[in-house]
């Protein structure tokens, strides 16, 4: 056996599926009012976020579940779920790495993610999230320096709450859709990040998410602010363990970019996606978005989408300052019985915005992936262009692979263009790589890896090799 | 709205020989649409366009009572000069005149159909508004192996005596084996304010073809809703053609079934609109076997606060391998007011496909006005020219010669 087919058997089976026997602590199932100020309470949380919450709850009990969507699911029992999850030994942090639990500590290492700071990895700064709270933080010393704050988002509201009253639910308020709201309601920890003003951050900022306690919902949120003139560069990766059941994970996430600065989001996202007949997996209903908010900014969310049974969620950009560009890179990957319905949303109301959609869609086996998205320019946004590709990719006839842009322009003097196109991997390629010797399964992997190479390109080099590789593995046994 | 629904649909009940039967039939379809109400943005293939409100806002008031019992005269006038053409008049909504004279008489049968309900498989609560209000309804067939001679032009006029009504029309054809027909509908409004409310059927049997060319060009205040269901047997080709101009509001929806093997579809459409016109395109296309076809291109150019819309999907069964599928959608925004609203729409579930669809908006290029400018051309002279060429494109996809020579005079583009 070569090393190729060796490294694909040990990646065949979910490699993230095991799960840590770590004692928890709970909040009482369901929801109510007492599980939020629950939560609030045992995140010694000041009253204003209390508040924030409940405003949201009261808010939340009166919105209906959302059902135009493609991927349809069993309802959802929300009483029926635990809101809150932790590491017992995380209820008195530790005050650093030493002191975390080894069981944590291996985890990460299983994962992948290396906490201990002497096996850094080529200097990311990451915050791991393990189900409702953050268990560590790395390189914390090193940003400070420069006036960085990165940090659990509940660390933030104790000491920068004037940052995060002010920004916190700036971009998707308390009253939006259904899932937002519900977040806004009970978000246990996320990430923190303030550039400060004409900082260019010095290395890549990375949050792994884990689910790990079941029947819990993992509901984080994740609040970035560039100040003017400052560039950011932030990761997010996602696994969870294997189990029979749905899990749901809701997170919010607030990106707000000022004057001159630039975001660049880049996701990895690889939930546990079910077994092969569609038994288990994640809910993977996040609600993401963007403003920029000052002049000349610029927010670039890539994602990497291989994981979850359901993946529901369209990153957006509201394009608000004169000048300013949104940017969006897809790769989303269906197989078995995984269901995605992504895309992005371009609100086009400064003047001269630009903004640019890739999306890659590659569905096999017996999975419905859909593109959703919608570019808006609005009568004011004058001079603004939008450029639109989307490209799907079937494989097999028992799949399918669905477009659905909404295309609105209001301004004579802004271009819109958008083109989409279905097809299947062409017998030409493949017989053309099998000729050169690479067998059907390493010919597929060279030409979808050339599909979505546009997308990865845009990745930071760590994750660029590593989602090429889940691209490759995502699409095991799709072939011959 | 529902007294006034349930008094004019007595009244119209009233003066027809109906069985008791096909009395509640209708009463099903109208409580059906009682129940619904005209379609409003909260559904999906209305979001662009909330007719509720357009009625609301344009209308007030609907009657939907009809007096059907006075003819009309036929006003001659309207019809279309040098070329020769079989006719059927609608005045009121009401058929006035019926004349296949260029065509065997044999060979084309006219089909009292008033009794069967239509059922579409995209319904929404119009078909069941048509339904209960639609007294008289015939079905067309073309019988085996028979090309008409000559174009049929079904003249929709109404005429000042009526206002804020709701006219139903409903027709049906059958193209029978080897048959073809040309039919174009040419509206001419004199009336105001009317919401008309047409669906017609087309059965297209084997190798069968059909050329629809829909005319709305003359200015109008009406507010019209056109339905074109088309089934499609194997080998047979159906090219609709869309000039979408004149009313104040006008929605055409096509759904076609493409059934047999290689069968294909062709729908064309051009929006000129000024002032605050609000049109829209629906075409649904489903590839439901393999080896089908189907193209289409829409060109908008928008004046004034004008507002077009398309929405356009192409369907693929998990059958239907080897689904050639193209979709086109170009607007070219003249003023600062006037909008442009797009939903092309793949939905694919086979994977041996041809799929692609494109759609832009915009203004006018510069470059080119300023080519042409530099050239000798004044700036009038030069818009004219881009947009003339930007619309003859979808004009010449139009198969027919004699009809494209028509509508390139209707729509005054010189070569």
């Amino acid at each position: 056996m070569d090393n190729r087919q060796k490294e694909i058997n040990n990646l065949k089976d979910y490699k993230y599926g095991f799960s840590t026997d770590i004692e928890n602590i709970q909040a009482p199932k369901g929801l109510n009012e007492d599980v939020i100020k629950f939560i609030s309470n045992i995140k010694k949380e000041p009253t204003w976020m209390l508040e924030f919450r409940l405003k949201a709850f009261e808010r939340f009990k009166v919105l209906k579940e959302p059902d135009w969507q493609k991927p349809k699911f069993p309802k959802i029992d929300y009483q029926d779920l635990y809101y809150y999850s932790a590491p017992k030994s995380m209820k008195d942090k530790p005050k650093s790495l030493d002191e975390l639990d080894p069981k944590l500590l291996e985890t990460y290492k299983k994962l992948g993610i290396p906490l201990q700071e002497q096996a850094r990895l080529n200097g990311i700064a990451v915050d791991a999230v393990f189900d409702s709270v953050s268990v560590a933080t790395t390189f914390k010393d090193e940003l400070t320096k420069q006036g960085i704050i990165f940090c659990p988002i509940s660390e933030a509201i104790q000491s920068h709450p004037e940052l995060v009253k002010k920004y916190l639910g700036s971009v998707i308020p308390t009253s939006d859709h259904f899932f937002a709201t519900l977040n806004s309601a009970v978000f246990t920890d996320g990430s923190f990040v303030y550039i400060p003003e004409g900082v260019r951050c010095p290395m890549e900022l990375s949050t792994y998410f884990r689910i790990n306690a079941s029947n819990t919902g993992q509901f984080e949120r994740t609040l970035i602010i560039a100040d003017k003139g400052s560039y950011v560069s932030y990761l997010e990766g996602c696994t969870a363990p294997m189990r029979d059941e749905n899990q749901l994970h809701a997170a919010n996430v607030e990106l707000i970019a000022l004057d001159d600065a630039e975001i660049k989001y880049s996701t990895v996202q690889n939930w546990y996606p079910g077994d092969q007949d569609g038994k288990g997996g994640i809910y993977n209903f996040v609600t993401k978005r963007g403003l920029c908010k000052g002049k000349n900014s610029k927010i670039s969310w890539t994602q990497v989408e291989t994981g979850s049974a359901i993946t529901w969620k369209y990153p957006s950009c509201i394009l608000k300052g004169d000048n300013s560009v949104g940017e969006f890179y897809s790769i989303a990957i269906t197989n078995n019985h995984q269901k995605a319905d992504t895309g992005t949303k371009m609100i086009h109301l400064g003047k001269n915005t630009k903004s640019k959609i890739i999306s890659k869609g590659i569905s096999a086996g017996s999975s419905d992936m859909t593109y959703r998205g919608l570019v808006d320019i609005s009568s004011k946004a004058k001079n603004s262009t939008n450029y639109t590709q989307c490209d799907s990719l079937l494989m097999g006839n028992k799949c399918g692979a669905h477009t659905v842009p909404y295309i609105k322009n209001k301004n004579s003097e802004s271009n819109i263009a958008h083109e989409a196109t279905t097809s299947k991997i062409s017998e030409e390629q493949l017989h053309y790589c099998q000729q050169r010797g690479l067998n059907p399964e390493e010919a597929v992997g060279l030409i979808v890896n050339g599909f979505c190479k546009e997308v990865l390109q845009q990745l930071p080099m760590e994750f660029a090799v590593e989602a090429q590789k889940l691209v490759g593995i995502s699409l095991e046994g799709s072939v011959g | 709205m529902k007294e006034q629904l349930q008094k004019d649909f007595y009244n119209s009940i009233k003066n027809l020989s109906l069985s008791q039967k096909d009395i509640e039939i209708k009463k099903f379809c109208l409580d059906n649409f009682i129940d619904r109400g005209f379609p409003n943005r909260k559904e999906e293939d209305w979001k662009f366009s909330d007719l509720s409100q357009i009625i609301k806002n344009n209308i007030g008031e609907l009657s939907f009572y009809n007096d059907q019992a006075s003819t009309n005269k036929v006003d001659t006038s309207v019809f279309v000069d040098g070329l020769e053409h079989n006719k059927i008049v609608f005045i009121n909504g009401r058929i006035e005149k019926i004349d296949f004279d260029y065509e065997k008489k044999d060979q084309i049968e006219i089909i009292d159909q008033s009794e069967t309900i239509n059922e579409f498989k995209n319904s929404n609560s119009l078909s069941d508004l048509n339904n209960a209000f639609t007294n008289k309804c015939f079905k067309i067939l073309v019988k085996k192996g028979y090309q008409l001679v000559k174009p049929l032009i079904i003249y929709h006029t109404t005429n000042s005596k009526i206002w804020s009504k709701n006219i139903n029309l409903r027709l049906n054809f059958e193209l029978d084996k080897d048959s073809s027909l040309r039919l174009i509908d040419l509206f001419n409004d004199t009336s105001e304010k009317n919401f008309l409310n047409i669906f017609y059927n087309f059965e297209l049997k084997e190798n069968a073809a059909l050329k629809n060319y829909k005319v709305d060009k003359f200015e109008n205040k009406n507010i019209k809703y056109s339905f074109n269901n088309i089934d499609q047997d194997k080998n047979s080709i159906s090219e609709t053609f869309i000039l979408s101009s004149g009313s104040n509001f006008s929605k055409n929806d096509i759904n076609c079934n493409l059934n047999g093997v290689y069968a294909s579809a062709f729908v064309n459409g051009v929006f000129s609109l000024n002032n605050d016109k609000h049109h829209e395109i629906r075409s649904i296309i489903n590839h439901l076997t393999e080896n089908t076809k189907s193209y289409q291109l829409i060109k908008s150019v928008l004046e004034q606060s004008s507002k077009a819309v398309y929405q356009g999907k192409i369907f693929v069964n998990s059958d239907a391998q080897k689904t050639d599928g193209y979709q086109l959608s170009k607007a070219i925004l003249l003023n600062k007011e006037s909008e442009f609203n797009a939903k092309p729409e793949l939905e694919i579930y086979a994977d041996d496909v041809k799929c692609s669809h494109g759609s832009a908006s915009g203004s006018l290029n510069e470059n080119s006005i300023f080519y042409l400018m530099s050239r000798g051309l004044s700036y009038q002279q030069s818009r004219e020219l881009l947009i003339n060429g930007f619309l003859l494109d979808v004009v010449e996809k139009i198969t027919d010669s004699e009809i494209k020579n028509l509508i390139k005079n209707m729509l005054g583009i010189k070569e």
